[in-house]
């Protein structure tokens, strides 16, 4: 378990950070909280020439809340969002959720909400969490910085918008009216897993009991995590009941397309896909007092 | 937890062991912290292929990468006469680096020695292998129609390692064919792997004196020093083995693996240290795995319930070499004890093992030689009977076990059970679970379609190997030893041929010492591990530590009362005859206020011995005259989430009875890791292979460890029935709930799932499984 030789440069500044980037290019890695970059090196399945590392940028772990929204700093860490002071509000709920199955707790005292965006798994919890949240990754590139919305930010398993020499300073998650509530459910093996099956689940309702909006996203369900389109459109404008959980269930059916693996099968993936949907209108809407 | 029916002076106190300020603080001392002058290290070529003729292997861009210092192949070992390595039962041999082919993905190819760890890393990268895949054989099945031929090299041409049988064939035949009723059932238990968190490794080096002084991680220490004596020629006085703080074992340390014997050459070869550290990867992949035996179970029994005969037939699948480290005697180690805690008139049972094209092993994991294999098999086998019979399974049970005075109980199997109190050590369960209670809950609970399920085991245990008219490894009986020396102040230091790998050791040997010689525990030092200050032993693994050594330091403690009293007789002025060993001092008979405490004696020995011989110490090689048997009855409650598959252990008591108990805290501390462990094979564990013998199970993602935020709550109690023939009436604790509890669960799950026509789930049960034995299930309904 040792890396193949790599240089180690660490940044002082974004600026030094980002000329290291433009320097390296395609041999360089951001190091952010490494827990999933440096087992890949380890088990040499990533191999950069050069890695940044960023952990000395305090000004980029900043968790930013204000009347517009959250933003989340490139090495503020997994534990700091668990353990932030709005997290128990009912419109945070969806990020709550995930902040306390996120690997496992001694993972996320090193590993960071961006890193895992970057990162890119597809069985990651905050990619799924980000789209369903409708979130933007603020990227600096040559031209300065660009905010890109998640669904074009998430490209490929392990493969995201950032370009070579650019680097993620943050994400944005709009801020959520006071009739919003989430749910994140996962299932995994044992803690510290990565998902079998997760679904991010946040609904936005109207003063008249229906639904103004809602997200849904999957996670491991394809390549990278995937927006359940057409359950959000079918949820827009209804009222909540079980007939209409079971449409956007079967909508997670359909659209989850997982690969086999040690975590299980595909019909049993796309099944929880399903199952897990469900629980998490269920649950959003119960946090909402709403009745379905 | 109260086991122990009154604390006596030492033994039965929950003493806090003395080795856990060390590990706490982070001041073990294990092999990857040893370091010395000019060392170097060694990292290992693996196979990528399951089974391949090697073409070629070119190590030139190997000894270019800067650091490498040498690399060498199974060619150039096979060339110093240390091609092979005997296995420990003494039945097949396994190859140090491959020769010719490959046998099984992940095998030993080369060996590299560099500077550093990164450059030993680097130039094995670099090692280029040529391999031409050969036809891979990944199951036990397959193998058996020998159309793939693995072990050329060995004379009989078959890949079948050995036929083994036990009991009457014929006669469990015909009680079968007469019984009223019977069952059969196919159960897998599945090749899991101990996994202990430091894996192995060693340090070798040969000193000024051009002795070998090899740093390892072994649970069996002098058994690796002869076995190195004999392999490499090296005279045995000229090794000197040392086994330091070991983190965690669960019989994986106990084979001699190709890296250890690669070190060796290197240090020979090159004349400077070399150090060996293993990855999880090839920990995983490697070395002595557990289990993966398949077996036909067949109970026979009358219409009421009594049981009338067993019978069961496995198919073992043992890898690419046949290195499962039974005593030679036993190829399928102490499997006839496949009867159980139950009373059959008549048993047969049989084994078939085969090589694969997978890593080689097959006993480890808190196991005493395959009965962690047989007790499943039996308890999941009583279980599907109370479910034909339509009987309760805990009143099926009480109706077949071995009564208290049938002991010593002959077993159909040729086992002489020690002693036992089955029918209370289970009804102590079941009072602690509140099982009348939980039957009701579960019926109102099946009327309203939830899936409830309680399952039991009520296991027998056959530990504390062994005899030495039938155990014995490379030819060396089963016997351990204990050497005690008390100091003038009363202090001691005791050695033993044990390993302690986290059992604690350090206190209870203590303890068992104190007792015996009404001193104090804090002050007696305990050692282990270094062959050439302890007495040889045959290590720990198979829960045989308390069962010999402890028994061995027992009466070497009393050899030294024996002495003791003498000097006590010249204290106290009297005849030897005339002074007793009462209340934990001497005294004169019948008279208290005459007496000398030990620690009197003790400086007497150094210092007032008259015509005494000077000193205080004693030695004691014991020779178990039995095996000991502790027996246990588990109950897992659980609650399956019909949707998901997900499983619930809501609640789960462990009875255990493993005899006298020494230290009640650790025999606590050791049922909580081995019901952990059980539940981790029950749920999670698997090394897994696909059907092309890739292995799928390489590191903790794949191969899974629970955590404590996974672990059920364990519910912990005892029952004690001394064993008659030990000592201190002690039986060995550390694998029962290991071997006790897969059943309990999988037994539990299944009682969940048969309302809906589920009779059986192979381990691990993990959601997919269950959630498609549900939806089967239903299915099949329609």
């Amino acid at each position: 378990m040792i890396p193949a030789a790599f240089e180690y440069l660490r940044a002082h500044t974004a600026d030094e950070a980002f000329a290291f980037l433009q320097q390296h290019g395609a041999e360089a890695r951001v190091l952010a909280g490494g827990q999933s970059l440096i087992p890949a090196m380890r088990f040499r399945l990533a191999r950069p020439a050069v890695l940044v590392d960023i952990n000395s940028l305090n000004d980029l772990s900043y968790i930013r809340v204000d009347a517009k929204s959250l933003a989340i700093g490139a090495i503020a860490r997994d534990a700091d969002v668990e353990r932030a002071p709005w997290i128990a509000d009912r419109r945070w709920s969806l990020i709550h959720d995930a902040s306390r199955v996120v690997a496992d707790p001694v993972v996320r005292q090193m590993g960071t909400v961006v890193g895992s965006l970057c990162h890119n798994d597809p069985a990651g919890d905050w990619t799924a969490v980000a789209l369903a949240a409708r979130a933007a990754v603020v990227v600096r590139g040559k031209s300065g910085n660009r905010q890109v919305g998640i669904d074009d930010f998430l490209v490929d398993s392990f493969t995201t918008a950032t370009g070579e020499g650019e680097m993620a300073l943050g994400v944005v998650f709009p801020m959520p009216d006071d009739r919003t509530a989430g749910s994140y459910q996962k299932m995994e093996r044992k803690v510290g897993d990565f998902a079998t099956a997760a679904a991010a689940v946040q609904v936005s309702m109207n003063d008249d009991g229906t639904i103004r909006s809602a997200g849904v996203a999957l996670s491991a369900a394809g390549p990278c995590a995937v927006r359940v389109d057409a359950a959000e459109r079918l949820l827009a404008g209804q009222k909540p009941g079980e007939e209409l959980i079971r449409a956007a269930s079967d909508a997670a059916w359909h659209r989850s397309a997982p690969q086999a693996d040690l975590r299980g099968s595909v019909d049993y993936k796309k099944h929880l896909a399903g199952v897990l949907v469900a629980r998490g209108l269920r649950q959003a809407l119960a946090r909402l007092g709403v009745q379905a | 937890m109260s086991i122990q029916a009154k604390p006596l002076h030492s033994v039965g106190v929950p003493m806090k062991r003395k080795e856990d300020p060390r590990f706490i603080q982070g001041k073990g001392h294990y092999v990857d912290d040893l370091s010395f002058p000019g060392m170097l290290y060694l990292s290992l070529v693996r196979s990528t292929y399951p089974h391949a003729e090697i073409r070629s292997i070119d190590i030139t861009e190997a000894l270019k990468v800067p650091g490498v210092k040498a690399v060498i192949t199974g060619k150039d070992l096979e060339a110093a006469g240390l091609g092979w390595l005997p296995t420990f039962h003494g039945f097949d041999k396994q190859m140090v680096l491959a020769i010719g082919k490959v046998l099984f993905q992940y095998q030993e190819v080369a060996a590299v020695f560099a500077e550093t760890r990164a450059a030993a890393v680097d130039g094995a990268e670099a090692v280029q292998v040529d391999y031409a895949p050969l036809p891979v054989v990944a199951d036990p099945f397959t193998s058996k129609a020998d159309k793939v031929l693995l072990r050329p090299d060995r004379e009989s041409k078959t890949n079948r390692i050995f036929h083994w049988e036990v009991g009457d064939k014929d006669g469990a035949a015909r009680a079968l064919a007469s019984s009223a009723r019977r069952i059969k059932q196919r159960v897998w238990f599945q090749r899991c792997h101990p996994a202990p968190l430091e894996p192995c490794g060693c340090v070798a080096y040969f000193d000024t004196m051009g002795r070998l002084q090899f740093h390892v991680t072994s649970q069996a220490p002098h058994v690796y020093r002869t076995a190195l004596a004999l392999v490499t020629g090296i005279a045995e006085d000229k090794i000197h083995v040392i086994s330091p703080d070991l983190g965690g074992g669960f019989g994986n340390k106990v084979p001699v693996y190709p890296g250890y014997v690669c070190a060796i050459v290197g240090a020979l070869k090159i004349g400077r240290p070399v150090k060996w550290i293993e990855t999880r990867t090839e920990n995983l992949t490697s070395t002595g795995f557990a289990r993966d035996y398949h077996m036909d179970v067949e109970i026979g029994a009358t219409a009421d319930g009594r049981v009338t005969a067993l019978r069961v037939a496995t198919t073992a699948d043992h890898g690419a070499f046949d290195a499962a480290a039974d005593p030679s005697r036993y190829p399928a180690g102490i499997f006839g004890i496949v009867t159980g805690s139950y009373d059959f008139p008549v048993a047969y049972a049989e084994v078939d093992a085969f090589f694969t094209n997978k890593a080689p092993g097959g006993i480890a994991y808190r196991c005493s030689f395959r009965v962690t294999e047989a007790s499943y098999a039996i308890e999941r086998g009583m279980d599907i009977l109370a479910d034909e019979l339509g009987i309760d399974a805990a009143e099926l049970r009480r109706k077949n076990f071995i009564r208290k005075d049938q002991f010593p109980y002959p077993s159909a199997l040729g086992f002489t059970y020690d002693s036992g109190d089955y029918h209370k050590t289970l009804d102590v369960a079941l009072e602690r679970i509140g099982y009348d209670a939980l039957l009701k809950e579960q019926a109102e609970k099946r009327a309203r379609g939830e899936l409830m399920g309680i399952g039991l085991s009520t296991f027998t245990e056959v530990v504390g190997a062994g005899p030495s008219k039938h155990f014995d490894i490379l030819g060396i009986r089963m016997f351990d030893s204990a050497e005690i020396r008390i100091h003038p102040t009363g202090a001691g230091i005791v050695r033993t041929g044990t390993k302690s790998q986290g059992q604690g050791h350090e206190t209870t040997w203590a303890q068992i010492v104190a007792e015996e010689l009404g001193l104090d525990a804090g002050a007696i030092m305990v050692e282990e591990g270094d062959t050439d200050t302890a007495p040889y032993g045959l290590g720990t693994y198979a829960s045989r530590s308390t069962p010999v050594a402890g028994a061995a330091i027992t009466m070497a403690a009393r050899r030294i009362r024996e002495k003791a009293r003498k000097i006590a007789a010249h204290l106290l002025e009297a005849g030897e005859a005339d002074v007793e060993w009462t209340d934990y001092r001497f005294q004169v008979k019948g008279v208290p206020a005459r007496s000398v405490t030990m620690k009197e004696v003790a400086f007497a020995a150094y210092t007032n011995m008259a015509q005494n011989e000077p000193g205080l110490e004693a030695t004691y090689y014991y020779d178990p005259p039995n095996m000991t048997y502790p027996n246990g009855a588990y109950v897992a409650v659980v609650d399956v989430d019909r949707e998901t598959g997900e499983v619930k252990v809501r609640r789960f008591v462990a009875v255990d009875d493993c005899g006298t108990v020494i230290n009640p805290m650790i025999v606590e501390g050791q049922i909580h890791g081995g019901l952990t462990e059980g539940f981790a094979m029950a749920f999670i564990q698997e090394i897994q292979y696909d059907a092309e013998g890739n292995n799928l199970s390489t590191n903790f993602t794949d191969y899974l460890v629970p955590t404590s935020l996974e672990t059920p709550h364990w519910e912990t109690a005892g029952t004690v029935t001394p064993s008659p023939h030990h000592p201190m009436g002690a039986k060995g604790v550390g694998e029962s709930p290991n071997v006790g509890s897969p059943a309990a669960f999988v037994n539990a799950v299944v009682d969940a799932l048969s309302p809906l026509g589920v009779r059986h789930i192979d381990m691990p049960m993990t959601r997919d499984k269950v959630w498609r034995a549900i939806r089967d299930a239903e299915s099949t309904k329609g």
